[in-house]
Protein backbone atom coordinates (compact mmCIF):
# COMPACT_ATOMS: atom_id res chain seq x y z
CA UNK A 1 0.00 0.00 0.00
CA UNK A 2 1.48 3.40 -0.96
CA UNK A 3 1.77 5.50 1.28
CA UNK A 4 -0.96 8.74 1.64
CA UNK A 5 1.63 11.62 1.77
CA UNK A 6 4.09 11.76 0.44
CA UNK A 7 7.61 12.23 1.87
CA UNK A 8 7.51 16.10 1.17
CA UNK A 9 4.26 16.77 2.62
CA UNK A 10 6.33 16.99 6.03
CA UNK A 11 6.93 20.73 5.39
CA UNK A 12 3.42 21.51 5.23
CA UNK A 13 2.84 21.27 8.81
CA UNK A 14 5.77 24.08 9.32
CA UNK A 15 4.51 25.79 6.03
CA UNK A 16 0.79 26.24 7.67
CA UNK A 17 2.05 27.13 11.00
CA UNK A 18 4.85 29.89 9.75
CA UNK A 19 1.87 30.78 7.30
CA UNK A 20 -0.94 31.46 9.71
CA UNK A 21 1.55 32.94 12.21
CA UNK A 22 3.04 35.29 9.66
CA UNK A 23 -0.46 35.53 7.98
CA UNK A 24 -1.90 36.99 11.48
CA UNK A 25 1.02 39.53 11.98
CA UNK A 26 0.50 40.55 8.38
CA UNK A 27 -3.55 40.86 8.87
CA UNK A 28 -3.55 42.88 12.03
CA UNK A 29 -0.75 45.44 10.40
CA UNK A 30 -2.76 45.55 7.61
CA UNK A 31 -6.10 46.07 9.83
CA UNK A 32 -4.16 48.59 12.47
CA UNK A 33 -2.25 50.42 9.45
CA UNK A 34 -5.00 50.66 6.91
CA UNK A 35 -8.33 50.41 8.53
CA UNK A 36 -7.16 53.04 11.01
CA UNK A 37 -9.17 56.88 10.70
CA UNK A 38 -5.36 58.12 10.39
CA UNK A 39 -5.36 56.47 6.69
CA UNK A 40 -9.07 56.62 5.57
CA UNK A 41 -9.32 59.96 6.96
CA UNK A 42 -6.39 62.22 7.13
CA UNK A 43 -5.21 64.12 4.37
CA UNK A 44 -8.82 64.68 2.87
CA UNK A 45 -8.14 67.40 0.41
CA UNK A 46 -11.03 68.32 -1.72
CA UNK A 47 -10.86 70.70 -4.58
CA UNK A 48 -12.86 74.47 -3.54
CA UNK A 49 -14.91 76.52 -5.62
CA UNK A 50 -12.67 79.32 -4.76
CA UNK A 51 -9.01 78.52 -4.51
CA UNK A 52 -8.47 80.18 -1.26
CA UNK A 53 -5.01 80.24 0.19
CA UNK A 54 -4.67 80.04 3.89
CA UNK A 55 -0.74 79.73 3.38
CA UNK A 56 -0.99 83.81 1.89
CA UNK A 57 -3.67 85.10 4.22
CA UNK A 58 -2.66 83.60 7.60
CA UNK A 59 0.67 82.87 6.93
CA UNK A 60 2.47 85.59 4.55
CA UNK A 61 -0.05 88.27 5.12
CA UNK A 62 -0.19 87.53 9.32
CA UNK A 63 -4.00 87.89 9.51
CA UNK A 64 -5.39 86.32 12.71
CA UNK A 65 -7.27 83.49 12.36
CA UNK A 66 -10.47 84.76 14.07
CA UNK A 67 -10.38 87.77 11.73
CA UNK A 68 -12.31 85.54 9.12
CA UNK A 69 -13.28 82.79 11.72
CA UNK A 70 -14.37 85.18 14.15
CA UNK A 71 -17.62 83.22 16.50
CA UNK A 72 -15.06 80.54 17.00
CA UNK A 73 -14.14 81.98 20.69
CA UNK A 74 -18.15 82.80 21.02
CA UNK A 75 -20.10 79.42 19.66
CA UNK A 76 -19.76 75.50 19.26
CA UNK A 77 -19.45 76.11 15.10
CA UNK A 78 -16.05 77.92 14.12
CA UNK A 79 -18.14 79.93 11.18
CA UNK A 80 -16.59 79.67 7.93
CA UNK A 81 -16.86 83.79 6.79
CA UNK A 82 -19.66 84.82 4.47
CA UNK A 83 -18.61 87.13 1.30
CA UNK A 84 -19.25 89.80 3.35
CA UNK A 85 -15.75 89.22 4.88
CA UNK A 86 -13.81 88.59 1.43
CA UNK A 87 -15.20 91.75 0.26
CA UNK A 88 -14.01 93.80 3.06
CA UNK A 89 -10.38 93.56 1.24
CA UNK A 90 -11.51 92.41 -1.83
CA UNK A 91 -14.12 94.67 -3.13
CA UNK A 92 -10.50 97.08 -4.08
CA UNK A 93 -8.19 94.27 -4.31
CA UNK A 94 -7.81 92.16 -7.08
CA UNK A 95 -10.59 93.38 -8.25
CA UNK A 96 -10.27 91.57 -11.53
CA UNK A 97 -9.00 88.29 -10.79
CA UNK A 98 -10.82 85.55 -12.83
CA UNK A 99 -9.75 83.55 -9.50
CA UNK A 100 -12.28 85.96 -7.05
CA UNK A 101 -14.90 85.94 -9.83
CA UNK A 102 -17.19 83.37 -7.75
CA UNK A 103 -16.56 85.49 -4.69
CA UNK A 104 -18.44 88.76 -6.79
CA UNK A 105 -21.13 86.61 -8.07
CA UNK A 106 -22.15 85.80 -5.04
CA UNK A 107 -21.94 89.41 -3.06
CA UNK A 108 -23.86 90.41 -6.16
CA UNK A 109 -26.47 87.65 -6.95
CA UNK A 110 -26.50 87.00 -3.06
CA UNK A 111 -26.24 83.63 -2.69
CA UNK A 112 -23.60 81.65 -0.26
CA UNK A 113 -20.21 80.17 -1.90
CA UNK A 114 -20.82 76.62 -1.33
CA UNK A 115 -17.47 75.48 0.26
CA UNK A 116 -16.63 71.97 0.87
CA UNK A 117 -16.22 71.27 4.30
CA UNK A 118 -13.04 68.95 5.09
CA UNK A 119 -13.16 68.07 8.70
CA UNK A 120 -16.63 66.58 9.05
CA UNK A 121 -17.74 65.11 12.71
CA UNK A 122 -20.54 62.68 12.39
CA UNK A 123 -23.76 64.45 12.98
CA UNK A 124 -24.20 62.42 16.40
CA UNK A 125 -20.78 63.80 18.16
CA UNK A 126 -21.15 67.47 18.71
CA UNK A 127 -18.20 69.82 19.10
CA UNK A 128 -17.65 72.99 20.75
CA UNK A 129 -15.19 74.97 19.20
CA UNK A 130 -15.40 78.32 21.96
CA UNK A 131 -14.86 75.68 25.12
CA UNK A 132 -11.31 74.10 23.49
CA UNK A 133 -10.28 77.65 22.32
CA UNK A 134 -11.01 79.68 25.90
CA UNK A 135 -9.61 77.15 27.54
CA UNK A 136 -6.37 76.89 25.59
CA UNK A 137 -6.30 74.49 22.74
CA UNK A 138 -4.57 75.56 20.03
CA UNK A 139 -5.83 75.64 16.32
CA UNK A 140 -2.37 74.38 15.59
CA UNK A 141 -2.86 71.25 17.72
CA UNK A 142 -6.65 69.90 15.65
CA UNK A 143 -5.97 70.97 12.24
CA UNK A 144 -2.06 71.25 11.82
CA UNK A 145 -0.47 74.02 10.15
CA UNK A 146 -3.12 75.67 8.63
CA UNK A 147 -0.73 78.95 7.79
CA UNK A 148 1.24 76.71 5.38
CA UNK A 149 -1.40 74.87 3.83
CA UNK A 150 -2.08 76.28 0.07
CA UNK A 151 -5.29 73.92 0.21
CA UNK A 152 -6.41 72.63 3.68
CA UNK A 153 -6.19 69.18 3.87
CA UNK A 154 -7.14 67.22 7.17
CA UNK A 155 -4.40 66.41 9.45
CA UNK A 156 -5.66 64.90 12.21
CA UNK A 157 -7.99 61.84 12.51
CA UNK A 158 -10.61 63.52 14.45
CA UNK A 159 -11.36 60.15 15.42
CA UNK A 160 -12.71 59.62 19.47
CA UNK A 161 -9.54 57.83 20.29
CA UNK A 162 -7.47 61.09 19.22
CA UNK A 163 -10.03 63.60 21.10
CA UNK A 164 -9.95 60.98 24.50
CA UNK A 165 -5.83 61.12 24.20
CA UNK A 166 -6.29 64.85 25.04
CA UNK A 167 -9.23 64.24 27.44
CA UNK A 168 -7.58 62.14 29.12
CA UNK A 169 -3.88 63.88 29.14
CA UNK A 170 -4.66 67.74 28.48
CA UNK A 171 -1.64 68.53 29.72
CA UNK A 172 0.31 67.49 26.72
CA UNK A 173 -1.43 69.96 24.44
CA UNK A 174 -2.82 72.62 26.31
CA UNK A 175 -1.22 76.22 25.79
CA UNK A 176 -1.64 80.01 27.02
CA UNK A 177 -4.65 81.60 25.84
CA UNK A 178 -3.03 84.39 24.41
CA UNK A 179 -1.15 81.73 22.09
CA UNK A 180 -4.04 79.81 20.96
CA UNK A 181 -4.52 81.40 17.60
CA UNK A 182 -0.38 81.14 17.15
CA UNK A 183 1.06 79.29 14.10
CA UNK A 184 4.28 76.97 15.18
CA UNK A 185 3.91 78.09 18.81
CA UNK A 186 6.90 76.19 20.93
CA UNK A 187 5.98 74.54 24.20
CA UNK A 188 8.33 76.24 26.81
CA UNK A 189 10.53 73.34 29.04
CA UNK A 190 8.32 72.96 31.91
CA UNK A 191 4.82 73.16 30.06
CA UNK A 192 3.43 70.01 31.71
CA UNK A 193 4.27 71.41 34.75
CA UNK A 194 2.20 74.75 34.28
CA UNK A 195 -0.46 73.29 32.36
CA UNK A 196 -1.04 71.15 35.78
CA UNK A 197 -1.40 73.86 37.47
CA UNK A 198 -3.28 76.26 35.56
CA UNK A 199 -5.56 72.85 35.26
CA UNK A 200 -5.91 72.96 39.02
CA UNK A 201 -6.53 76.19 39.22
CA UNK A 202 -9.02 77.07 36.55
CA UNK A 203 -11.04 73.55 37.30
CA UNK A 204 -10.70 72.51 33.87
CA UNK A 205 -12.01 68.75 34.04
CA UNK A 206 -12.05 67.55 30.32
CA UNK A 207 -14.98 65.15 30.13
CA UNK A 208 -14.34 61.20 29.30
CA UNK A 209 -17.88 60.32 29.64
CA UNK A 210 -20.33 59.49 26.67
CA UNK A 211 -22.89 62.76 27.39
CA UNK A 212 -20.29 65.41 26.65
CA UNK A 213 -20.21 65.08 23.10
CA UNK A 214 -22.98 61.96 22.16
CA UNK A 215 -25.94 63.20 24.16
CA UNK B 1 8.54 31.17 -4.33
CA UNK B 2 8.11 32.45 -0.43
CA UNK B 3 10.20 35.39 -0.87
CA UNK B 4 8.57 36.10 -3.96
CA UNK B 5 4.88 35.79 -2.45
CA UNK B 6 5.51 38.29 -0.03
CA UNK B 7 7.39 40.69 -1.92
CA UNK B 8 4.44 41.05 -4.27
CA UNK B 9 2.08 41.04 -1.21
CA UNK B 10 3.67 43.67 0.17
CA UNK B 11 4.21 45.68 -3.45
CA UNK B 12 0.53 44.99 -4.14
CA UNK B 13 -0.92 46.38 -1.10
CA UNK B 14 1.59 49.33 -1.05
CA UNK B 15 0.46 49.66 -4.91
CA UNK B 16 -3.61 49.57 -3.78
CA UNK B 17 -3.23 51.68 -0.65
CA UNK B 18 -0.18 54.30 -0.41
CA UNK B 19 0.68 55.55 2.43
CA UNK B 20 -0.66 57.14 5.24
CA UNK B 21 -0.50 61.39 5.30
CA UNK B 22 -0.92 61.27 1.33
CA UNK B 23 -3.49 64.33 0.60
CA UNK B 24 -6.39 63.18 -1.57
CA UNK B 25 -9.24 64.43 -2.53
CA UNK B 26 -11.34 60.87 -2.27
CA UNK B 27 -13.75 61.50 0.33
CA UNK B 28 -13.17 59.84 3.48
CA UNK B 29 -14.35 56.16 4.22
CA UNK B 30 -16.05 55.76 6.75
CA UNK B 31 -16.91 51.86 7.33
CA UNK B 32 -20.10 53.26 8.67
CA UNK B 33 -21.71 56.26 7.26
CA UNK B 34 -25.54 55.76 8.84
CA UNK B 35 -25.55 58.53 10.68
CA UNK B 36 -22.95 60.65 9.54
CA UNK B 37 -25.32 63.18 7.86
CA UNK B 38 -28.58 63.54 9.94
CA UNK B 39 -31.61 64.71 8.27
CA UNK B 40 -31.13 67.79 9.79
CA UNK B 41 -29.99 70.79 9.35
CA UNK B 42 -26.79 72.14 11.19
CA UNK B 43 -25.58 75.84 10.53
CA UNK B 44 -23.56 76.64 7.26
CA UNK B 45 -25.19 73.18 6.32
CA UNK B 46 -26.84 73.12 2.30
CA UNK B 47 -30.30 73.08 1.98
CA UNK B 48 -32.00 72.61 -1.89
CA UNK B 49 -35.21 73.85 -0.53
CA UNK B 50 -34.43 77.29 -1.08
CA UNK B 51 -33.07 79.06 -4.11
CA UNK B 52 -29.73 80.26 -2.91
CA UNK B 53 -29.05 76.30 -1.15
CA UNK B 54 -28.48 78.28 2.17
CA UNK B 55 -29.92 76.17 5.30
CA UNK B 56 -29.51 79.29 7.45
CA UNK B 57 -32.10 81.76 6.62
CA UNK B 58 -32.13 85.31 6.81
CA UNK B 59 -34.62 86.94 9.34
CA UNK B 60 -37.15 89.56 8.46
CA UNK B 61 -36.04 93.29 8.51
CA UNK B 62 -37.38 94.64 11.90
CA UNK B 63 -37.97 91.56 13.65
CA UNK B 64 -36.51 92.13 17.53
CA UNK B 65 -35.31 88.79 19.18
CA UNK B 66 -36.54 88.53 22.86
CA UNK B 67 -33.77 89.61 25.09
CA UNK B 68 -32.32 91.86 22.16
CA UNK B 69 -34.30 94.94 21.98
CA UNK B 70 -30.84 97.06 22.28
CA UNK B 71 -32.89 99.93 23.92
CA UNK B 72 -29.86 101.81 24.99
CA UNK B 73 -29.21 104.23 21.79
CA UNK B 74 -25.34 105.38 23.41
CA UNK B 75 -24.27 101.37 23.76
CA UNK B 76 -25.57 100.49 20.47
CA UNK B 77 -24.99 103.21 18.23
CA UNK B 78 -23.00 105.74 19.43
CA UNK B 79 -24.83 108.56 19.56
CA UNK B 80 -27.33 110.44 21.64
CA UNK B 81 -31.16 110.40 21.00
CA UNK B 82 -30.89 113.50 19.52
CA UNK B 83 -28.09 111.91 17.32
CA UNK B 84 -25.22 113.66 18.34
CA UNK B 85 -22.01 111.19 18.68
CA UNK B 86 -21.28 110.54 22.35
CA UNK B 87 -18.21 112.28 23.65
CA UNK B 88 -16.79 109.45 26.27
CA UNK B 89 -17.70 105.57 25.27
CA UNK B 90 -20.49 104.79 27.49
CA UNK B 91 -18.61 101.81 29.15
CA UNK B 92 -16.15 102.08 31.96
CA UNK B 93 -12.31 101.62 30.76
CA UNK B 94 -10.72 99.13 32.80
CA UNK B 95 -7.57 97.48 32.17
CA UNK B 96 -9.26 94.50 31.24
CA UNK B 97 -11.77 96.56 28.88
CA UNK B 98 -8.02 98.20 26.85
CA UNK B 99 -6.41 94.90 26.72
CA UNK B 100 -10.00 93.27 25.26
CA UNK B 101 -9.81 96.28 22.75
CA UNK B 102 -5.70 95.83 22.12
CA UNK B 103 -6.11 91.87 21.33
CA UNK B 104 -9.63 92.79 19.47
CA UNK B 105 -7.88 95.92 17.56
CA UNK B 106 -4.51 93.46 16.54
CA UNK B 107 -7.15 90.88 14.70
CA UNK B 108 -9.34 93.12 12.84
CA UNK B 109 -7.81 96.80 12.38
CA UNK B 110 -3.75 96.23 12.30
CA UNK B 111 -4.10 94.40 8.90
CA UNK B 112 -4.86 97.65 7.38
CA UNK B 113 -4.24 100.37 10.59
CA UNK B 114 -1.12 98.80 11.32
CA UNK B 115 -0.32 97.56 15.39
CA UNK B 116 0.77 101.22 15.89
CA UNK B 117 -1.71 103.32 14.71
CA UNK B 118 -0.23 104.70 11.94
CA UNK B 119 -1.81 102.83 9.13
CA UNK B 120 1.09 101.30 8.01
CA UNK B 121 -0.56 97.19 8.30
CA UNK B 122 0.70 94.76 5.64
CA UNK B 123 -2.43 95.60 3.43
CA UNK B 124 -1.06 98.75 3.07
CA UNK B 125 3.04 98.05 3.11
CA UNK B 126 2.95 94.37 2.00
CA UNK B 127 3.66 93.02 -1.10
CA UNK B 128 6.96 92.04 -3.15
CA UNK B 129 7.45 95.87 -3.66
CA UNK B 130 6.45 97.00 -0.22
CA UNK B 131 3.69 99.18 -1.73
CA UNK B 132 1.01 97.32 -0.26
CA UNK B 133 -1.77 95.31 -2.49
CA UNK B 134 -3.38 98.50 -4.37
CA UNK B 135 -6.09 99.43 -0.97
CA UNK B 136 -6.97 102.51 -0.58
CA UNK B 137 -4.39 103.93 2.29
CA UNK B 138 -5.58 104.08 5.48
CA UNK B 139 -5.22 107.32 7.75
CA UNK B 140 -2.93 107.77 10.82
CA UNK B 141 -4.70 107.68 13.79
CA UNK B 142 -1.80 110.63 14.76
CA UNK B 143 -3.21 113.28 13.12
CA UNK B 144 -5.00 116.37 15.05
CA UNK B 145 -8.75 115.61 13.23
CA UNK B 146 -8.83 112.00 14.47
CA UNK B 147 -7.04 113.00 17.80
CA UNK B 148 -9.98 115.09 17.97
CA UNK B 149 -13.20 113.22 16.95
CA UNK B 150 -15.53 111.52 19.89
CA UNK B 151 -15.94 108.18 20.66
CA UNK B 152 -19.07 107.91 19.12
CA UNK B 153 -17.78 108.85 16.40
CA UNK B 154 -14.68 105.84 16.20
CA UNK B 155 -17.53 103.58 17.37
CA UNK B 156 -19.97 104.52 14.23
CA UNK B 157 -16.91 104.02 12.28
CA UNK B 158 -16.34 100.59 13.17
CA UNK B 159 -19.64 99.40 13.30
CA UNK B 160 -21.37 101.28 9.55
CA UNK B 161 -17.76 101.49 7.67
CA UNK B 162 -16.64 105.23 6.36
CA UNK B 163 -16.15 105.52 2.69
CA UNK B 164 -13.69 103.28 1.28
CA UNK B 165 -13.62 101.05 4.97
CA UNK B 166 -15.97 98.59 5.10
CA UNK B 167 -18.61 98.13 8.46
CA UNK B 168 -17.39 95.34 10.96
CA UNK B 169 -20.43 95.26 12.71
CA UNK B 170 -20.91 91.56 11.52
CA UNK B 171 -17.81 90.65 13.10
CA UNK B 172 -17.36 92.41 15.58
CA UNK B 173 -19.89 92.80 18.59
CA UNK B 174 -20.86 95.55 20.10
CA UNK B 175 -18.83 95.41 23.80
CA UNK B 176 -15.63 94.86 21.65
CA UNK B 177 -16.44 97.95 19.02
CA UNK B 178 -16.06 100.00 22.35
CA UNK B 179 -12.95 98.40 23.72
CA UNK B 180 -11.26 98.59 20.29
CA UNK B 181 -11.99 102.48 20.90
CA UNK B 182 -10.78 102.87 23.81
CA UNK B 183 -7.94 100.87 22.43
CA UNK B 184 -7.44 103.52 19.72
CA UNK B 185 -7.58 106.53 22.63
CA UNK B 186 -4.63 104.58 24.43
CA UNK B 187 -2.58 104.26 20.79
CA UNK B 188 -3.35 107.97 20.68
CA UNK B 189 -2.40 108.98 23.94
CA UNK B 190 0.61 107.05 23.85
CA UNK B 191 2.01 108.68 20.37
CA UNK B 192 1.31 111.78 21.32
CA UNK B 193 2.83 111.94 24.85
CA UNK B 194 5.50 113.59 26.33
CA UNK B 195 7.98 113.42 28.91
CA UNK B 196 6.40 116.06 31.39
CA UNK B 197 3.26 113.73 31.23
CA UNK B 198 4.87 110.54 32.34
CA UNK B 199 5.62 111.06 36.20
CA UNK B 200 9.21 110.29 37.44
CA UNK B 201 8.65 106.89 38.48
CA UNK B 202 7.40 105.61 34.83
CA UNK B 203 10.29 107.71 33.91
CA UNK B 204 12.90 105.53 35.97
CA UNK B 205 10.67 102.49 34.59
CA UNK B 206 11.77 103.19 31.35
CA UNK B 207 15.54 104.07 31.94
CA UNK B 208 15.69 101.04 33.65
CA UNK B 209 14.58 98.90 30.32
CA UNK B 210 11.29 98.30 31.26
CA UNK B 211 7.97 99.47 30.43
CA UNK B 212 6.35 102.62 31.07
CA UNK B 213 2.84 100.62 32.31
CA UNK B 214 2.12 100.15 35.95
CA UNK B 215 2.46 96.34 35.40
CA UNK B 216 5.26 96.18 33.43
CA UNK B 217 5.77 92.88 32.60
CA UNK B 218 2.42 92.36 30.83
CA UNK B 219 4.39 93.12 27.80
CA UNK B 220 3.11 96.21 24.86
CA UNK B 221 -0.48 96.64 26.81
CA UNK B 222 -1.05 100.10 26.79
CA UNK B 223 -1.47 102.46 30.17
CA UNK B 224 -5.22 102.77 30.94
CA UNK B 225 -6.10 106.28 30.42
Amino acid sequence: MPQIFPKKANVLPILSLGGALLGGVALIFLVWYYFSPEFLVVGYQPDQPVAYNHEFHAGQLGMDCRYCHNWVENSAHANVPPTQTCMNCHNQIKTQSPQLLKVRESWATDTPIQWVKVHHLPDYAHFSHASHVNNGVGCETCHGRIDKMEVVYQAEPLSMGWCLECHRQPELYLRPNEEVTTMGYVHPENFVEINLARIQEEGIQPPTNCSACHY
Amino acid sequence: MRNLLTTGLILSVLLLAGCRGTTSDRNPIHPNPNMDWQPKYQAQEKNTFFADEAAMRKPVAGTVARGLLKEDPIFYTGRTEAGDYVERLPIETTRDLLERGKERYEIFCAVCHGKSGDGNGVIMVGGPQGKGYGYTPAPSYHVDRLRQVSDGYLYDVIANGIRNMPGYAQQIPVRDRWAIVAYIKALQLSQNATREDLTSEQIARIQSGRSANIDGSRSGASSSQ
